[in-house]
């Protein structure tokens, strides 16, 4: 069953993106749709199904949304003044944050997201522990550095994919 | 006014590129690199896509540009990720200017558990 949706969301797509809906367009979609379920179909679990007919998630990711374009708009400006900075402004280092989230796809998104904010990109995920490469240490104190990292985005996150 | 804002859009992008472009010179080592790479460049071609479905409007260029740049992030922070775990376990070093490194501990430990498989190791460093 799972399959079978996956399979129609896969052609939808692929008719979206190739925008002719000629009879061979929608064969070689057909097949390349069921090659991708053949491979790719275990991975979905469906355990999660039920968590999409929540209307308060949709509402969080729209929230998430927002913040994340602002934070992703500081990071470049961010990153482009140190860049040109003359001196270039920097310091370096990998700090070790603790994440309060459950699920593996939550912590996946929190990870993407922390390495498009500013001046830091997730090195390793161990357990329940990220580790982020930062380009100005601001603090070496954990729970302040915690919060600057991954507090933005944990709780917002936390409500949509927990 | 649709070819206004392609015009800055398109402006912006190629402005956030070449930053993304002299901070992958001017930066010190492989790790601040890429925080220059993923970001500034990221922003650039998203901005640039984002002037094209301006420009397009709802058509297939236009579709095609909206759809590229979610796929664009996703690959972008993934790629990011897999270079910099990719050169720490292959012994590349933070720069002089770094100041705190929490991550040693864990790579010590993984390497003393017997999982440094990586041929050639030692020559290149």
């Amino acid at each position: 069953m799972k399959n079978i949706v996956f399979f129609i969301t896969l052609l939808i797509f692929w008719l979206a993106l190739t925008f002719s809906v000629s009879a061979a367009n929608i064969l070689t979609g057909a097949a390349a749709s069921l090659i991708t379920v053949l491979f790719f179909g275990k991975y979905l679990t469906g355990e999660n199904t039920g968590k999409l007919l929540q209307p308060a998630r949709y509402f969080w990711f729209l929230l998430f949304l927002l913040v994340f374009i602002w934070e992703c708009l500081r990071a470049n400006f961010d990153v482009a003044y140190r860049v040109l900075h003359p001196r270039m402004p920097i310091k370096p280092g990998i700090v070790k944050v603790e994440l309060g989230l459950k699920s593996d796809l939550a912590k996946a998104i929190l990870a993407n997201s922390i390495t498009m904010t500013p001046g830091t990109i997730s090195v390793d995920l161990v357990g329940n522990v990220l580790y982020v490469h930062w380009i100005y240490v601001g603090s070496f104190d954990p729970a302040v550095y915690q919060n600057k990292v991954a507090g933005r985005f944990e709780k917002y996150i936390g409500r949509i994919f927990d | 006014m649709t070819d206004v804002i392609f015009r800055i859009l398109l402006v912006i992008g190629v402005l956030f590129n070449f930053f993304g472009c002299i901070g992958l010179i001017r930066l010190p080592d492989v790790y601040n690199r890429l925080q220059s790479a993923t970001k500034c460049v990221t922003l650039g071609t998203c901005s640039i896509l984002l002037s094209l479905a301006v420009k397009y409007g709802f058509s297939e260029i236009g579709l095609k540009a909206l759809v590229a740049i979610p796929l664009l992030f996703f690959a972008a922070t993934v790629a990011a990720h897999a270079l910099v775990k990719g050169s720490y376990s292959f012994g590349v070093k933070l720069g002089e200017q770094s100041v705190i490194d929490e991550y040693k501990d864990h790579a010590d430990q993984k390497k003393n558990a017997g999982q440094d498989e990586i041929p050639g190791k030692e020559d290149t460093r």
